[in-house]
């Protein structure tokens, strides 16, 4: 494998000296088989350690090192430079308030991720000495994909709902939570629904797809928010036509 | 936060996405063969006025003026959105009230057929 | 170390770009506009109502009013929106009804498949009771 010339446009934004982000051309020798995430860590060793962004396992499980690449939201480490004709932009992910250079605020999607109450809340709390929560594989398979999300926000930058309101919980927490409503060992659904069904919730999402097609992990957070709906509709009508009916 | 109502529009929605889905584009292409001089045999008018005169017709003719303007609506509410509109409120009133006042107006029309 | 850093976080402004940012938005855009042409077709449908109310020369008005170059293009460009609403809608639908038999999901394509099926099926039925062929 030989060696490749890559342009790289960088959004670069120091909070301490800029009132606003502009791009930097750097012009790397890498090699073929690399991905951005290698050009930019060259970039860092070699020409200029002042560019600051987020990456950690270099193998597309830590969910660090998301951002835009081309405009379209990707995880460093898994793009490959020969996907790339010419030069390559590099900017922060999309939706999200910039700290510094390509590095993001992520208070509000962690903020979002407790607000579902992403932990098991049992219908019945077993002793330990009655032993463990039993499962069948039938009943793991209703939740396993959605289980499956790293965190790293490439369904929000993805998302133009999120981006035009900024309230909207959002793919991956709501498909965090779809995750434990699904779970048979979880009696948590009404809390979970006071976030998930209120207007900020999954009533935001239009369906639009973009989330489930950017996710690296396949965890189809689209599918977990129609549902959502269905369910919540399901509810409401439920509740509201035939309320002698017990839950 | 509170759950949201949004299931009153969003089931109709729904329902009438679906309906659309499976019967539009049939009859879409029904007034197209119309438009282009080969009127099937059901638009012609003693046949259709007697389609339409049973009370079963009726109903199932006012749902889908009904589901279809509904949907319609709803989505052109949250097309506005996308495209930065944030009169929100207006434009759900306005979008509403047209399908409302379809549906109200081919009831109207039903009931003289 | 405890210097304090001055944060300014930087928010970027959310335009009405993003609608072309990747050939998928401008796919859902389109699905959405469908919206404006089922809509239109149905309030026609509306206003042949009221003329089939009015009695056969209100109606046979109505039919001739349709036979005009500008009425046939209408509903061809409705028809693809049509359609394309259909077949996006058909497509999402095992998303949003997943299926599971057992340990495992019913395949996406089983479930669109017979919508697709269905749509045909319904479609060809009302064309021959119309008369149509």
């Amino acid at each position: 494998m030989g060696e490749r010339t890559l342009e790289l446009e960088v959004l670069r934004y120091n909070p301490e000296t800029d009132s606003e982000p502009r791009f930097q051309r750097y012009t790397v020798t890498c090699r073929e088989e690399w991905v951005v995430l290698d050009a930019l860590n060259h970039i860092k060793e070699t020409i200029d350690p002042t560019l600051t962004y987020r990456w950690s396992c270099h193998m597309a499980v830590c969910g660090s090192c998301g951002m835009m690449i081309n405009k379209e939201p990707k995880l460093a480490c898994k793009a490959f430079i020969r996907s790339y004709k010419g030069v390559v932009r590099v900017e922060p992910l999309a939706h999200f308030p910039i700290e510094r250079d390509l590095v993001t605020v992520i208070d509000d999607f962690m903020d979002k991720l407790k607000r579902v109450r992403p932990y098991l809340i049992p219908k019945q709390v077993k002793a330990v000495a009655d032993g463990e929560y039993l499962q069948t594989p039938a009943e793991l398979n209703k939740f396993k994909q959605y289980s499956m999300c790293i965190n790293c926000m490439l369904c929000y930058a993805a998302c133009p709902e999120y981006g035009l309101i900024p309230k909207y919980v959002g793919p991956a927490a709501i498909a965090l939570a779809h995750r434990y409503n699904q779970d048979s060992r979880d009696g948590g659904r009404d809390q979970r629904q006071q976030e998930i069904a209120a207007t900020e919730g999954a009533w935001e999402c239009s369906f639009v797809g973009a989330c489930s097609e950017v996710c690296p992990e396949h965890v189809d957070p689209a599918g977990a928010i129609q549902q959502v709906k269905i369910k919540s509709t399901v509810d409401w009508y439920t509740e509201h036509l035939m309320p002698w009916l017990k839950k | 936060m509170a759950i949201s109502n949004k299931p009153i529009v969003w089931g109709p929605f729904a329902a009438g996405g679906t309906l659309t889905a499976f019967l539009t584009p049939v009859l879409i292409l029904l007034t197209l063969l119309a438009a282009l001089g080969h009127a099937p045999d059901l638009l012609a008018y003693d046949r259709l006025q007697a389609f339409a005169g049973h009370w079963l017709a009726k109903l199932a003719i006012a749902g889908t003026v009904f589901l279809s303007l509904w949907s319609a609506a709803h989505r052109l509410r949250i097309t506005c959105c996308d495209l930065g509109i944030r009169a929100d409120i207006l434009v759900a009133t306005i979008v509403y009230a047209v399908a409302l006042a379809g549906t109200g107006a081919s009831v109207l029309y039903l009931l003289r057929i | 170390m405890a210097e304090e850093m001055s944060r300014k976080p930087y928010v970027r402004e959310m335009t009405s770009e993003w609608i072309f940012r990747h050939p998928r938005y401008v796919r859902y855009m389109t699905r959405e506009f469908s919206c404006l042409f089922i809509g239109a077709w149905t309030l026609m449908l509306v206003c042949a109502l009221a003329r089939l109310s009015e009695g056969p020369e209100a109606w046979a008005a109505f039919l001739a009013g349709l036979k005009s170059p500008l009425i046939v293009a209408f509903h061809v460009v409705a028809l693809a929106f049509a359609v394309y609403h259909s077949v996006t809608w058909f497509n999402l639908t095992p998303k949003a009804l997943p299926l599971q038999l057992g340990e495992q999901f019913v395949p996406d394509g089983v479930i669109s498949g017979a919508h697709f099926g269905a749509w045909a099926v319904l479609s060809i039925a009302i064309l021959y009771l119309a008369g149509a062929f």
